[in-house]
């Protein structure tokens, strides 16, 4: 692939990348609205909603974030627990970074901006199949950002309007996207061992009164449970 | 009353330990792999912190500020779950399983 080959079809490169996109841009709209519905009932400004699509684009972090506003919880520990659960963004980084081998430092700097689960796995699925265009890649990502940022100002000029979110059912928007996105990351029976014995440590901290602490501790633990049921196989298997 | 000058501190300080993560394999390891604990390791980070978050999520709740577990018939947010899994283990989208789940628990605080 040339970059002769790829100016010149430029437009059509746009337009297919954002194409691609649909399938993101249909669940970021329903879940950015229900983000600024609910940053704004935490308290935060139209602006500072809105900005925080724009510069952290994280959807479960952000709705984490805010919930972690709302009840008075330290900086300190809202950006360590965002840290904890954007970590998995550095595992599908890694897992792109054998197909981005040829990619300019600059142009890796901002595909990473825009890296989600959602845009991973799209890329992820492509990159395996063929070499598509640096446009049509950024095109998919600038796409799915724009129209999280456009869902979470609606959601935050709606949220004005809304008085009570439990009737849309907007309470519930983060557990939702949390079971779609564990699906996604079950990929065999050692997944879903370590999803059930986190889950179950999770609970158990949070009830011992841990507080948000408990996420970082049981995904830590259960990681390294992982990590020790593959190791383990691996002995056993030589 | 939160303060919109501590939240942008925030948000920024979000912004980097967010963007950290994303940015550095694809500089880093485009030259030499991890070691392979590290990336069995990391290999079920996703799947850890997403229980992590969701099971408290979804079986305690908050009676006068202490948080107690329940996993009665009252406790919508849990059976409202097993369709939304269902869907998410059938489309495996984002789309399906969070509107499912959304309007299954409106149609049941509307019903009730």
């Amino acid at each position: 692939m040339t970059s002769l080959e790829a100016n010149s079809s430029s437009r059509w490169t746009w337009l297919r990348g954002m194409a691609l996109a649909v399938p993101i841009v249909m669940g970021y709209i329903p879940i950015g609205f229900a983000y600024g519905v609910l940053a704004q009932q935490a308290g935060l400004s139209t602006r500072n909603t809105v900005l925080m699509s724009l510069l952290v684009y994280a959807g479960s972090a952000q709705l984490i974030a805010v919930g972690l506003f709302a009840i008075g919880v330290p900086a300190f520990s809202i950006i360590l627990t965002t840290f904890v659960v954007n970590l998995r963004h550095l595992l599908m980084s890694a897992a792109l970074s054998p197909y981005m081998r040829h990619w300019r430092k600059g142009e890796l700097a901002a595909f990473a901006y825009e890296l989600t689960d959602e845009s991973f796995a799209v890329h992820i699925a492509r990159f395996t199949e063929h070499t598509p265009p640096k446009g049509e890649v950024f095109a998919i990502n600038a796409t799915a950002q724009l129209s999280w940022i456009f869902g979470s100002w609606v959601g935050a000029v709606a949220g004005q309007l809304i008085g009570d979110v439990k009737p849309l059912a907007l309470d519930y928007t983060l557990p939702a996207m949390f079971i779609a996105l564990l699906v996604m990351q079950i990929k065999d029976r050692r997944h879903s061992v370590v999803a059930a014995a986190t889950g179950l440590l999770a609970v158990a901290l949070t009830l011992g009164g841990l507080g948000h602490w408990s996420v970082i501790v049981a995904t830590l633990t259960g990681a390294t449970l992982g990590m020790a049921l593959e190791m383990r196989k691996l002995e056993i298997a030589d | 009353m939160l303060d919109q000058n501590t939240i942008l501190l925030t948000m920024l300080g979000m912004l980097v330990v967010t963007y950290i993560p994303r940015v550095l394999p694809l500089w880093l390891f485009t030259s030499k792999p991890l070691p392979s604990l590290v990336i069995a390791w990391l290999r079920y980070v996703p799947v850890a912190v997403l229980a992590a978050l969701l099971l408290p999520a979804l079986v305690i709740t908050e009676n006068n500020a202490v948080q107690t577990l329940d996993v009665s018939f009252d406790n919508l947010f849990l059976w409202a779950a097993i369709p939304t899994f269902i869907v998410a283990w059938k489309t495996r989208s984002l789309f399906g399983p969070v509107i499912v789940g959304m309007v299954i628990v409106a149609a049941i605080r509307f019903i009730v």
